[in-house]
């Protein structure tokens, strides 16, 4: 499997990150270059095999559904590079 | 007494116990070596405020009498942990000027115990490299030489701030991370002892999010004794992370009786890697005589996926990045890019994540997203969970044979120089996890110990991988280990 310069473009559109367009050649050869080392999986026999989701035997635990926290708006808004009035401020979504 | 930096937790904490110093003497000789070591660019946040208050807190407490061991220790907390109102970067320029309204689980349970933050250590940027080199503070640098040589050496990475503080004496001991070896790597490369415990030993709460199946909190200190002390302060359930273990937590240190008689130690034939430098095969032959001599039993055992560990791993550990790093968009913290007339939401997140994220996170995070996309979920990402079932399948195989712990090289090489594998791909960097990272697939405790010195004077280490649970069992292992190997020596002061 190849990634070329439209396959990278629209991978890094997925991951919302700006790559300039004379940056996507450099960037299409790094992913081949990792995805042939992870090809090397191919050669595993894996069928019947269950897919890994917890690595320790343990159900996730659960909690009851309750309010237990809340009311730190100054907190949750403290680190925020834009906030006004209690809210975060983003540029304009909608038009 | 002198250069109080320079004893270890059982040293200090013994000195502390019988009055011979106080926790003010030696947070201000930390204090000190710090301010004298800006050239290893370990410590990047100091904190001598915090530490200070904190000193004179555990010597009344101290006083009083009935104090944990770990009350009064400086250590150095690596950047990844959130540390309430002091900067928690991360090594990334995403999360410039973020400063946490909360602690995370295991600093808080050592500030708990009374040990001491002198301040906040350099690291790869979220825990992604080998070398230390992605940092957005800059290179942290060994404080290890080639003999005469002034070349900078890499400390390892991720948690090379760590290695380097620890091995440099700017502090009793440090935190540490390991996702893909993070821990172990750099303990090898700095002669200094790192244990990754099993997956669920140590909260993740508060530390900032790599690979979620993967992360795992551990010590990295100056001997097997210390590792032992200060894990046990950093681990215990927490309610706040779903995959901590609802386990007792034993006392480590009293479990270390050197005693390793009829213990069976599984030499895998997989990790004789094609090219290993004879050094290493030496150092991994004495390792498993010293076990031998001690009175355990050396088997050849086989973990037959070895070799797709670091393919599986290089799936599964982008692609759960790629999701938790989707939580830096610019609006709740961190930074955000200037934007131009006209930006909309898209162009603010697309240019905030280009300006923030150095290249290998870059990397790492749209290889992620590939191997998630549709179309190739199952090609990708699929098949490397399967692969790790069987990885993991392996070590259970072997345990079940009756074996108590396996002992393999920490590291493929000694410490190399920091800019030495600039020009090399990517794949090259990854393979300095060739040893370590089966054993976060796998869940598994494993510890790195200074063994010997490679024939420039680098630091070189083993590692023994234990049952999971079984750390205490493992550093006895570690702690026999240590003991035969007699490792002692100190990088020479240079910075």
């Amino acid at each position: 499997m190849s990634i070329d310069q439209s396959t990278a473009a629209k991978v890094a559109k997925l991951a919302r990150i700006k790559v300039e367009d004379d940056a996507l050649p450099a960037l299409a050869d790094e992913f081949n270059n990792i995805l042939g080392f992870i090809e090397q999986l191919n050669e595993v026999d894996v069928e019947g095999v269950e897919p890994m989701t917890s690595v320790t035997p343990q159900r996730l635990k659960r909690r009851a559904d309750e309010v237990t926290d809340g009311s730190q708006q100054d907190k949750v808004l403290a680190n925020a590079p834009d906030a006004r009035e209690g809210f975060f401020a983003v540029p304009k979504v909608v038009e | 007494m002198s250069d109080l930096n320079k004893l270890g937790l059982a040293e200090a904490r013994d000195a502390l116990r019988k009055g011979e110093t106080t926790s003010v003497e030696l947070t201000e000789a930390c204090l000190k070596a710090i301010d004298a070591a800006d050239a290893l660019n370990a410590f990047v946040h100091k904190t001598p405020e915090i530490a200070m208050e904190r000193a004179k807190a555990a010597d009344e407490r101290i006083k009083a009498g009935g104090a944990p061991s770990m009350c009064g220790l400086p250590v150095g907390i690596k950047d990844l942990f959130c540390t309430k109102g002091v900067p928690s970067q991360a090594a990334s320029k995403i999360l410039e000027g973020f400063k946490p309204e909360y602690e995370s689980t295991v600093s808080q349970k050592l500030a708990d115990a009374g040990s001491v933050m002198l301040g906040k250590l350099n690291m790869d940027e979220f825990a992604m490299g080998s070398s230390n080199e992605t940092s957005v503070y800059g290179n942290a640098v060994s404080p290890w030489r080639r003999g005469n040589d002034d070349a900078q050496l890499t400390p390892g990475g991720s948690s090379g701030g760590s290695a380097s503080a620890v091995a440099a004496d700017l502090c009793l001991a440090a935190t540490g991370t390991d996702t893909g070896g993070s821990i172990r790597q750099p303990a090898a490369f700095t002669g200094t002892v790192g244990i990754k415990p099993t997956y669920g030993r140590c909260s993740r709460w508060g530390i900032v999010a790599f690979a979620s199946s993967l992360d795992q909190a551990g010590p990295m200190t100056k001997s097997v004794r210390d590792a032992a002390i200060m894990l046990e302060a950093m681990c215990g359930h927490d309610p706040k992370d779903s995959t901590s273990a609802e386990l007792a937590v034993p006392d480590f240190e009293a479990m270390l009786t050197g005693d390793i008689r009829g213990k069976k130690i599984g030499i895998p034939k997989e990790y004789r890697m094609d090219g290993m430098p004879g050094e290493i095969g030496k150092l991994w032959a004495d390792g498993a005589e010293m076990l031998k001599a001690a009175g355990a039993e050396i088997v050849d055992i086989s973990l037959p996926h070895t070799k797709y560990a670091l393919p599986a791993y290089y799936v599964i550990a982008p692609a759960e990045a790629s999701s938790n790093l989707a939580r830096y968009d610019g609006v709740r913290y961190g930074r955000r890019a200037t934007l131009e007339a006209g930006d909309g939401i898209t162009e603010m997140y697309e240019k905030t994540r280009a300006e923030g994220f150095g290249h290998e996170v870059q990397r790492r995070v749209m290889v992620g997203t590939y191997v998630l996309s549709a179309g190739f979920y199952d090609a990708y990402y699929n098949r490397a969970r399967r692969v790790r079932t069987l990885i993991k399948k392996d070590f259970e195989d072997a345990f079940a044979a009756g074996v108590d712990a396996i002992l393999t090289p920490a590291t493929p090489s000694a410490a190399f120089g920091l800019g030495e594998m600039t020009e090399a791909d990517p794949v090259q960097m990854y393979l300095n996890d060739v040893f370590t990272v089966t054993v976060n697939l796998a869940g598994l405790p494993g510890v790195a110990v200074p063994a010997g010195l490679d024939s420039q004077g680098l630091p070189l280490g083993l590692q023994l991988i234990g049952k999971p649970w079984e750390e205490g069992d493992l550093l006895n292992t570690a702690y026999a280990l240590e003991n035969a190997a007699g490792f002692v020596a100190k990088p020479q002061q240079w910075w």
